[in-house]
Order: C-alpha cells, then sequence, then structure tokens
C-alpha cells in the first residue's frame, strides 16, 4: 500500500491514505484514480472517448510497475494532449511519425517501455508508412490507435476510417466509396505481418467492451515485455462534436453502427496461437 | 599552391607521402561516418540516397560492430524522426541525406528546432530542383540556412572545404547541438562525399553534458515532456523568445571562417566547399598573373561571418562569389557587405563545377569593371571583360542583345578543371589505390580495418556511453 499512502503535488493526501488510518488493518482498493493519470481536467470535449482510453493505459501501466520506465509518444490530434494528463515522460512526434520516433528510442534504450497513442488520421493517413514499417520490423512497441473515425481537432472531416455514408465537413453528402473509397481495415492490414505480435480491436462503448479493451491493452503491454514483436491496440470510439450528436447518441452509434465496419476482437496473438497462418509465421532465428 | 601570402591554412594538409604514416585514405561520406563513430554517435538512422549511400553503408557495417543502433528506414521522414526520438532520450544521433531527402526530413527539422532537441544531419548536395542530377551542387544552401521546416527558427550550418576538416567538423557539430540544444547541419556537396583524399584521423569525442531534460522513464522524478507545441500565443511568444535568445548567443560566439592571402588582396573570392577548392586554385593562377587575390571561406554558413566580411569589404575592389549553384551565397554577403563593395557571381549548377580558369575569367572581369579601393560597376563597360561562363553576366549579355558565347572545350596545357587537390597528393593518392586495388575485397575494407578495433558485447543495462 506504500504508493497509496503518498502525497499528491498539490500536498492533498489520497483518499485511500485516509481510509487507511481508519479502517480494518487490510484495506482493499477497489476504485480511486491511478496514480498515473493526474489529476487535471482536460482539453476533451463532454463524452469524448480520450479520457476513458487514457485512464486505462494509467490503470494497465500502474498495474504492471511499468510508469516508472515508460517513454511515450504523444501524437498530433485532440490526444496530443496526453502527456498534460498521463504521468509519463513524453516526446511529441510530428504529424504521423509516432512509429518512427518510438522506434528511434527502442533502439537506444533497451530498458524503457516504449508506449505510442495515435489516432485515425496520424495513425491511418499521414503516418501509414511508419505504422506499416515499424511493424514490419517488429519493433518491440505498444501501440494503441484510437479510432473515431473523424478528424476531430481540426473541425470533423474525413478520416480514412470514416464509414460509408457518413457525413462530415469534407463529405457533406456522405463518404462514398467511388468518390473517397472504403474505410481502411488497419488493424486487420497490419495483423498480417510476421513482426506483428499482437493485434486486436476493443471499443469504450459500454463497460464490458471497456473492460474487454483494458485487456487488451494489458496483454499488448505484456507481448513487449516478453519481447515478443510489435503489439498494436485499435480502440473504436466516439466524438460527440465531430459526429453531430449528443453523447449518449455517439455512444449508441459506437455501441451498434461503428462494429459492423470494425468488428471488435484479436486478430492476432503470437504467443497464444491466435490468428497465425503458416505462410506469416516469423521463421526462428 | 606556394603563392598562396595568407595566414596558415586550417584545412591545409600535411605533407603526402611516406613520411605521414597516419594518413590514410578515405572516401569522404566513409570519412563521415567513421568521424560520427569515433566522436561517440550512439545512433545513425538513414535511407538510401546518392551521392551520400557509403555513409549509410559504412554505419551498416561498424554501428553494430561497436553494439550500438543503426536503422535504415523506410523513407527520409521516417529516418529523422527515429533521429528525433533517440535523440529525445540524450543519444548522440547522425541522420545524413542528399538534397531531395533533405526536403523531406524538413518537417522534422522544425520539429527538433522549437523540441530542442539536439541532433547531427548531413546533407550531401546534389543537383536540383525536382530530381534533378547526382552530380554535386551547392543549391540547397538557402533551403539549409534560411529554414527548412516551417516556423522561426535557426540551425548552425558547418561547410567543410575538405574531407579531413568534415571529420573535425562532425566532432564540433555533437558539442554544438549539445551545448545549445539545437540540430545542427553539416552542408557539403557531392564532390567532398564522393571524393576520396588523404585523411589525418583527427578524431575527437565530445564530453557529454547530461541535461535535465531528456527522457528516461519519470523514476524517481516528476514526468518530462520534450514537445514544440505551446497553444496559448503568450506561450509561445515567450518559447519563441528564448529560442530567438538563444539564436543570438550562437550568432555572437559560434561564427567561424578562414582567409586565405587576404593581406594585400585587392579582389576577393567568398567561396565553400568545392567552390572553394577550385577558387584556391584560381587564386594561385590569378596571383601567378599578377592579381593579388584572396579567398574568404565561410565555415559557419549560419551564423554568418557577416562583420568579418563586411570589415573586408571596406578595403577590397570587389569580392567574387564562386558557388556551385545560380547565386544563394552570393545573397548573403552582398546583406553582409551592405552595398560596401562590388560584388558579382559566378556559379555552375546541375552538377557542373566551375573551372579554376572560368574563375579567373570572372576575377578579371571583376577587376576590370571596378576601382581600387570599393569602386563601382558604375561607368564600366561590361563588354570590355565580360565574363563569358557567369550565369548572371550570361543573363545580362543576353539582354543586351549579344550572342552567348560557347563554354571552353577542355584545351591541352590546361589545368584539369576537376582536379581538387595537390599534384602532390594526387600522386600519393594513385599510388595508394593501386596498392589497395591489388589487396583483396571491397574498395572500403581497407579503410574498414583500419578503425575496425574487436569490441565484446554491449554492456548489459542498456546505458548509453
Amino acid at each position: 500500500m506504500t504508493t497509496e499512502t503518498s502525497t499528491r503535488p498539490d500536498g492533498s493526501t489520497t483518499a485511500t491514505a485516509e481510509l487507511e488510518a481508519t479502517a480494518t488493518p487490510t484495506p482493499r482498493r477497489i476504485a480511486g484514480r491511478p496514480e498515473l493519470l493526474l489529476e487535471r481536467s482536460t482539453s476533451y470535449c463532454p463524452g469524448c472517448g480520450h479520457g476513458v482510453i487514457h485512464r486505462l493505459i494509467a490503470e494497465v501501466l500502474g498495474e504492471l510497475g511499468l510508469g516508472p520506465r515508460t517513454i511515450a509518444v504523444a501524437p498530433v490530434g485532440c490526444a496530443v494532449f496526453a502527456y498534460d494528463y498521463l504521468g509519463l515522460d513524453f516526446v511529441e512526434a510530428p504529424h504521423g511519425r509516432a512509429p518512427a520516433v518510438a522506434t528511434g528510442i527502442r533502439r537506444v534504450r533497451p530498458d524503457a517501455f516504449v508506449l505510442t497513442y495515435q489516432g485515425d488520421g496520424d495513425l491511418a493517413a499521414i503516418g501509414t508508412a511508419e505504422i506499416v514499417h515499424a511493424a514490419g520490423r517488429g519493433e518491440a512497441i505498444t501501440a494503441v490507435f484510437v479510432n473515431n473515425g473523424i478528424y476531430g481537432m481540426t473541425g470533423g472531416q474525413m478520416a480514412p476510417t470514416t464509414l460509408l455514408g457518413q457525413r462530415t465537413t469534407s463529405t457533406p453528402l456522405g463518404r462514398d466509396r467511388r468518390l473517397h473509397g472504403a474505410p481502411l481495415p488497419m488493424t486487420e492490414m497490419l495483423a498480417v505481418l510476421p513482426g506483428v505480435a499482437y493485434a486486436a480491436r476493443g471499443s469504450v462503448a459500454d463497460p464490458a467492451a471497456i473492460g474487454r479493451t483494458k485487456a487488451m491493452l494489458r496483454r499488448a503491454c505484456e507481448v513487449q515485455l516478453a519481447g515478443s514483436g510489435f503489439a498494436l491496440v485499435e480502440v473504436l470510439s466516439n466524438c460527440p462534436v465531430g459526429w453531430g450528436m449528443t453523447p449518449s447518441e455517439s455512444i449508441r452509434r459506437l455501441a451498434e453502427a461503428v462494429p459492423v465496419t470494425y468488428p471488435p476482437g484479436v486478430m492476432k496473438d503470437v504467443d497464444k496461437g491466435i490468428g497465425v497462418p503458416a505462410a506469416t509465421r516469423p521463421e526462428e532465428g | 599552391m606556394t603563392t598562396l601570402t595568407g595566414p596558415a591554412r586550417p584545412d591545409a594538409l600535411p605533407a603526402p607521402g611516406p613520411a605521414a604514416p597516419e594518413r590514410i585514405l578515405m572516401k569522404g561520406n566513409e570519412a563521415l561516418a567513421e568521424a560520427a563513430i569515433q566522436a561517440g554517435c550512439d545512433a545513425y538512422f538513414g535511407y538510401p540516397i546518392t551521392p551520400q549511400a557509403e555513409l549509410l553503408e559504412w554505419m551498416a557495417r561498424r554501428m553494430p560492430e561497436l553494439g550500438r543502433a543503426f536503422v535504415q528506414a523506410e523513407s527520409e521522414l521516417g529516418a529523422i524522426n527515429m533521429g528525433l526520438g533517440a535523440a529525445a532520450t540524450g543519444a548522440r544521433v547522425l541522420v545524413s541525406t542528399s538534397s531531395p531527402g533533405f526536403s523531406l526530413m524538413a518537417e522534422a527539422m522544425s520539429y527538433l528546432a522549437g523540441s530542442e532537441i539536439p541532433l547531427v544531419l548531413v546533407n550531401v548536395m546534389r543537383g536540383g530542383p525536382g530530381l534533378g542530377s547526382i552530380g554535386p551542387a551547392q543549391a540547397d544552401y538557402l533551403q539549409a540556412v534560411k529554414g527548412h521546416g516551417h516556423g522561426d527558427y535557426r540551425v548552425p550550418v558547418l561547410a567543410p572545404t575538405s574531407i579531413d576538416e568534415a571529420m573535425e567538423l562532425m566532432a564540433d557539430g555533437f558539442e554544438l547541438g549539445e551545448q545549445y540544444r539545437t540540430p545542427v547541419i553539416i552542408l557539403l556537396d557531392g564532390i567532398l562525399g564522393q571524393a576520396i583524399e588523404p585523411v589525418t584521423g583527427r578524431f575527437r569525442n565530445p564530453e557529454r553534458r547530461p541535461g535535465d531534460w531528456e527522457i528516461s522513464g519519470a523514476d524517481g522524478r516528476p514526468p518530462r515532456v520534450v514537445k514544440s507545441l505551446h497553444l496559448q500565443p503568450e506561450a509561445l511568444e515567450a518559447h519563441n523568445l528564448h529560442l530567438q535568445a538563444k539564436f543570438a548567443r550562437i550568432a555572437e560566439r559560434e561564427v567561424r571562417w578562414a582567409g586565405e592571402a587576404l593581406e594585400d588582396a585587392e579582389v576577393v573570392i567568398v567561396a565553400y566547399g568545392t567552390a572553394a577548392r577550385v577558387a584556391r586554385t584560381a587564386v594561385a593562377q590569378a596571383r601567378a598573373a599578377g592579381l593579388r587575390v584572396g579567398l574568404f571561406r565561410p565555415i559557419t554558413l549560419w551564423p554568418f561571418p557577416e562583420k568579418e566580411l563586411r570589415a573586408l569589404a571596406g578595403r577590397v575592389r570587389g569580392l567574387l562569389v564562386v558557388e556551385l549553384s545560380a547565386g544563394q551565397l552570393v545573397e548573403d554577403v552582398r546583406l553582409a557587405v551592405e552595398g560596401g563593395t562590388t560584388v558579382l557571381h559566378h556559379g555552375r549548377t546541375g552538377g557542373m563545377v566551375p573551372s579554376p580558369a572560368e574563375v579567373v575569367t570572372a576575377l578579371r572581369h571583376l577587376w576590370s569593371v571596378t576601382t581600387p579601393r570599393g569602386g563601382s560597376l558604375a561607368g564600366a563597360s561590361l563588354e570590355a571583360e565580360a565574363d563569358p561562363f557567369s550565369l548572371v553576366e550570361a543573363g545580362m549579355w543576353a539582354a543586351a542583345g549579344h550572342p552567348l558565347p560557347e563554354p571552353p572545350a577542355g584545351e591541352p596545357g590546361e589545368p584539369d578543371p576537376l582536379s581538387l587537390v595537390d599534384d602532390a597528393d594526387w600522386i600519393h593518392f594513385r599510388e595508394t589505390c593501386r596498392e589497395r586495388d591489388q589487396g583483396p575485397g571491397h574498395g572500403s575494407d581497407r579503410a574498414h580495418d583500419a578503425f575496425h578495433q574487436p569490441v565484446g558485447p554491449r554492456p548489459a543495462g542498456g546505458t548509453l556511453r
């Protein structure tokens, strides 16, 4: 319980510390703010999924004790401010380049835990070369890929992951396959690469999905620690403002419409023999 | 070259021959790579492009031998961003490229400058624009000196004139970068990258200066963020003023240049890199013909030696800027002298290199249109001594309705226009090559073996040297 009795940066003690002083001799913490999630209000819009995903990362890294050795790479987009909300060392990457930046860190800091956090414009549009080649090299990096199907920060334009028919400020008549192409299934595309050890798609649509997503994030961290290769977790998320919906409407869409194009699930887990066709199984040595 | 009467050449090669056994023949690209290794470079990231590829190949071979990081990236974007990540952890990082790749690296240079991450970038310039040619050029001067990426920033630009000097500047580049927390560019043309000449291998591994900004994991200290984003205008302006104050310190302290035969010079050539090598021959030839000519060679292109050049301008008839470009360095020279003397330009582009004879003709032209002590073009007759090879003069010439002269065919007995080394060096080079060709293996093997020392496995724990 030593970590929970520590003093916060603002000088206040945690609720757990008070609990510890008065309650049973062996109190068990069942809820609370993860140590790595800093006590700040975020710049995210009401109902946005980034906050939940940040929290999941903070919980998983905290549970695995990885905070002190984590070097994280922030993207360009709404989530660039992740460095303001997570108590981790961060470097900011140019738009789309987080996997290359993480590669550089990986190669000179073999003991570090390396985490990237990217949105869909960052990873699936401007940064396709960087993500494909980092995954292809099998860099021991854990990549979090937040797919909310839109460019949120710039005002709601079409992303590579925007669903067919979806109206955005740059597809005012809806995404048309003949004009704009179909949504890119990045995680499926990356899962076939031999360097990828883990690829999964989760969601923050409801508490059960959030629980499964947390398990995926944890697995993606374990895969890096085991040195098995590149690990990717795509997280389906919502953007109420960009989608032109209330938060609850956006959650409904996230639960019902989005998984039709982007079905959640674990696509690959090399260490568990999941989703590894013989043809793509990495050679030994 | 015995007619030179100026200060000692700081980049002068030692006497050739067996009396200098420490000298070794090295290709420019490979020498730069080894200099970086000897300067403690922890990680190299690159992408193949001519005429820089041998630098990448040397690193591919040597870095793994030493347990250091080497990645051939998916693009120059990938390479420099790998550099950004590694350097943000405090590693000493080199990236290298040639002109088209330099354009791709421009984006990250802006982030490196804004985030104050030190890194050394070597640009072995080739002809442009576009895919251009693979021949030598100095056409990226403005790009390197005035800004590669977006935003208000400056980056030190070091311009070697010999391979020996390039090796020394590599260590200086790492040191400058770490001292001021800034990326540094080493700018050379394809000839210096590709040429093979004797080097003395005066290596230096600058002392590390660990700071309080590198990211390594927030272990027992508050988290650190290395970033360039400052969304509040007040915060960004404060950050930019901090950067500008740093640039002013660099401009005040780090100007470097070299002068040759300046004491009695009435006309001075301003040139760097291969153009300065050609100019050096032209100075000797012009002096033999009775023209008192000197050479002013900026070593830092930014910060530019403007005060020194302005002082010089006050006591000469004129300056001739010689470049492998249509006129880029000449803009800084004109800004520096503020109209204090006549400034003419002689350049070749697209992979062409001016011959010493061309430069002497341009010097004669400058002499003919100026008067002692800062005369001007006014009233002078262009027809009398027009420089037939200068692009600028050719334009004026054509505009005046004159037919354009043909460039000269090589005349028997003329000095080899591409000869950049002294005869003695050339003989030494030829003999050593003959000896080398008789040996086994890849052309680089001899040079590689000279540096290769068997090393043990990298120490556990991943700590950086």
